[in-house]
């Protein structure tokens, strides 16, 4: 178990720029064994969490995307039925030992939620999206979240061999449970202050200098001032610093045409578009120092 | 814990363990108050963090305590000040614990949705527990719903002519009800119909193993049907008093009983009041509402608040089988072009638009408000809902959608 000093330093060793408190939510989840809910704005790197911490523990990522519909043969395992069905046309009349075998390990397909628990090391389970599943799916997950336990009919019960990491994402779409929340840890991931953003920009992009970075991070920010109706995220200003390093920009002043024509890597909806004009922008980049 | 206290020393730690518990165990009282749902595990886990070097720096502890305690954004935005104000003694609770009942007494619109149930002004103003002392009390006061013959006289009585208290009581209590009632009858409609899609081959195997395993008869299945969400918008404007606080107990009622249901209250501007309609107890719901209900009184902004649900709330809380039904009496005190604009938005996105009119009920009306003639083009239903009768008639159209 690593202490909280420690998760910081391996965070940004990893490429995330954490704010103070992730790093002790993380040293909590492996204290209280609880698992850890982040929420946020889309495209404030909520995701790129988990894949900083398997990077910190040195350990597999294993991703469940939920989506509606979702359900448990997707989710934590399901059989085989192509191969069952060709093991019993293979093996006609031999009724006892041929149900032995099409429910054994070879036939099962083992799902995300069930590779999670039989990893000999402690995956990261990162469940994304949270919010976009069906409630239904929410209590099951509940349940095995707290007993680390699945039940297969035909199998019997599987134990963890290794708790997971869980992180769990949400966009807000739909309002998660009470229960499912007050199992969790809670953490809200808010757009970075410029300093941040402007850090963020560095460790990612590769060519991007100090003062540009800074640059972009307070421009971004401005521009989240304005009234848009999708405001840009992290990730957007890293493809937008990305669009500006690649035509070799070094300073947002002496750029503007490019900067113009590249604010549609920040601002993506017609009405958005209507609202930022050239004197808007031009009235941001001036207070950019 | 343990409680062996056999060496000298390890009574020393009990006795501080003791202080440390019991005001930990205040704190989450003090959590609990402000609306956190804190259960056992939260406070064992509290406990064993303080004694394992969380509790050396303010900060440090804050921040663990901030994770282990919230559970959505607004408890994470206010969790600094409670804890603040609770272990670093700063004058932030006031802020923090609004939410009881200080204002409502002079608030005039929402003035009749106390109805009987006055809560005693005084204590509000020191201190936490607002809950066990009075409520149970004032509660009384109310009177439970008898028998369902006298709700049927009622049925047909405009809700601006109910008049004692007793029968207001009974309206609410009816509306409630009959919130519950259209919820099992909607739900129960969803099922009927469902004929398979996919192929369920685990059922299909088990169901074939008679055959040798040879998948003869097929089974299916189909994706679950959304559940129908409803989004109530309420006018709680001036005009409107004489209704708002039966449809405030309708939509109390309908919270409490779909699992998918929003409600906004909107007059000059537009509140998200779901979280507070989640209250158990009725008249502490509307109790917390008329705080979120200030403003009432300068005019009705119809076409403004719809513009912040549509921006700010509409990709949330609708989904593609949702019904929008807004309560108003169109009487629009802004700009009617915007009030037609943003209907039109609205209706894009939802599947039915139910716009009630309680004084459609009335001899001679007719729709002539600016606003209601804007709005009207893009509303699936306009009906008159004045009377219980008129809000039960709703039912059979909403559960064919």
């Amino acid at each position: 178990m690593k202490n909280r000093e420690e998760i910081a330093e391996a965070l940004a060793k990893s490429g995330y720029i954490a704010d103070g408190e992730l790093a002790t939510a993380i040293s909590l989840m492996q204290r209280l064994r609880r698992p850890l809910l982040l929420e946020g704005e889309a495209g404030v790197g909520k995701t790129e969490v988990a894949k900083a911490l398997a990077a910190v523990h040195a350990t597999e990522l294993i991703r469940l995307q939920c989506y509606e519909g979702l359900d448990q043969s997707s989710a934590l395992y399901e059989w085989n039925y192509q191969r069952q069905l060709l093991a019993i046309q293979a093996h006609r009349g031999d009724a006892d030992s041929i149900e032995d075998q099409i429910f054994s390990e070879k036939y099962l397909l083992e799902r995300p939620l069930l590779a999670a628990i039989r990893r000999d090391e402690p995956p990261v389970l990162l469940i994304d999206e949270i919010d976009r599943a069906d409630d239904e799916f929410e209590a099951f997950l509940l349940e095995l979240l707290s007993d680390f336990q699945v039940s297969i009919p035909e199998l019997g019960t599987i134990k963890a061999i290794s708790i997971p990491h869980v992180v769990l994402t949400s966009n807000s779409t739909r309002e998660l449970s009470d229960a499912l929340r007050r199992r969790c840890l809670y953490h809200y991931v808010d757009y970075p202050d410029v300093e941040r953003e402007a850090r963020i920009i560095m460790a990612r992009i590769d060519g991007a200098s100090a003062s540009l970075s800074l640059q972009i991070a307070r421009m971004v920010e401005s521009i989240r001032k304005e009234e848009l109706r999708k405001v840009p995220g992290v990730a957007e200003t890293l493809d937008w610093a990305a669009a500006l390093v690649g035509l070799d920009v070094r300073d947002l002043h002496d750029a503007r045409e490019i900067v113009h024509e590249t604010l549609m890597c920040l601002v993506k909806t017609q009405e958005d578009k209507v609202r930022v004009t050239r004197e808007v922008a031009e009235r941001i980049l001036g207070k950019v120092a | 814990m343990s409680c062996c206290g056999t060496t000298p020393a390890f009574d020393e730690i009990d006795e501080v363990s003791r202080l440390v518990s019991g005001k930990l165990a205040a704190f989450l009282r003090t959590l609990r108050d402000n609306g956190f749902a804190v259960g056992l595990a939260e406070g064992q886990d509290a406990a064993s963090l303080m004694t394992s070097g969380y509790a050396a720096k303010p900060g440090l502890l804050r921040s663990a305590f901030k994770h282990l305690f919230s559970a959505r954004r607004s408890d994470w935005e206010r969790f600094d000040g409670i804890f603040d104000a609770f272990w670093l003694g700063k004058r932030v609770r006031s802020r923090s614990f609004a939410l009881g009942s200080a204002k409502s007494a002079n608030n005039p619109s929402l003035k009749s949705i106390q109805d009987g149930t006055q809560q005693s002004g005084t204590q509000s103003a020191t201190d936490q527990v607002p809950s066990a002392a009075d409520a149970p009390a004032s509660r009384g006061g109310e009177g439970r719903m008898e028998g369902a013959s006298r709700a049927e006289n009622l049925a047909e009585v405009d809700f601006r002519k109910l008049a004692d208290p007793e029968q207001i009581a009974q309206a609410h209590a009816a509306a409630a009800q009959l919130a519950k009632i259209m919820r099992t009858r909607l739900t129960r409609r969803d099922l009927a119909h469902r004929r398979g899609r996919r192929l369920d081959l685990r059922r299909t195997i088990h169901h074939n193993i008679s055959h040798g395993g040879v998948p003869i008869s097929l089974v299916k299945r189909q994706r679950k049907d959304k559940p129908l969400r409803l989004i109530v918008l309420l006018d709680a404007s001036g005009s409107m008093s004489l209704y708002t606080s039966v449809f405030l107990r309708f939509i109390h009622g309908v919270l409490d009983a779909f699992r998918e249901a929003d409600a906004f209250l909107f007059h000059t501007r537009l509140a998200h009041v779901s979280d507070a309609m989640k209250e158990k107890d009725a008249a502490r719901a509307l109790d917390r509402l008329s705080l979120l209900a200030q403003g009432a009184g300068g005019g009705t902004k119809i076409g403004e608040s719809l513009q912040t649900f549509n921006r700010w709330h509409a990709a949330r809380v609708i989904h593609s089988r949702s019904a929008v039904i807004i309560v108003s009496d169109g009487y629009e005190t802004g700009d009617a072009e915007l009030l037609g604009r943003e209907m039109a938005a609205l209706a894009k996105r939802c599947r039915r638009i139910v716009w009630l009119n309680p004084m459609a009920g009335w001899e001679g009306y007719a729709p002539e408000a600016r606003g209601i003639k804007a709005a009207l083009p893009h509303v699936d239903l306009y009906a008159p809902a004045n009377t219980l009768k008129s809000l039960s008639a709703l039912e059979p159209y909403l559960a064919r959608l």
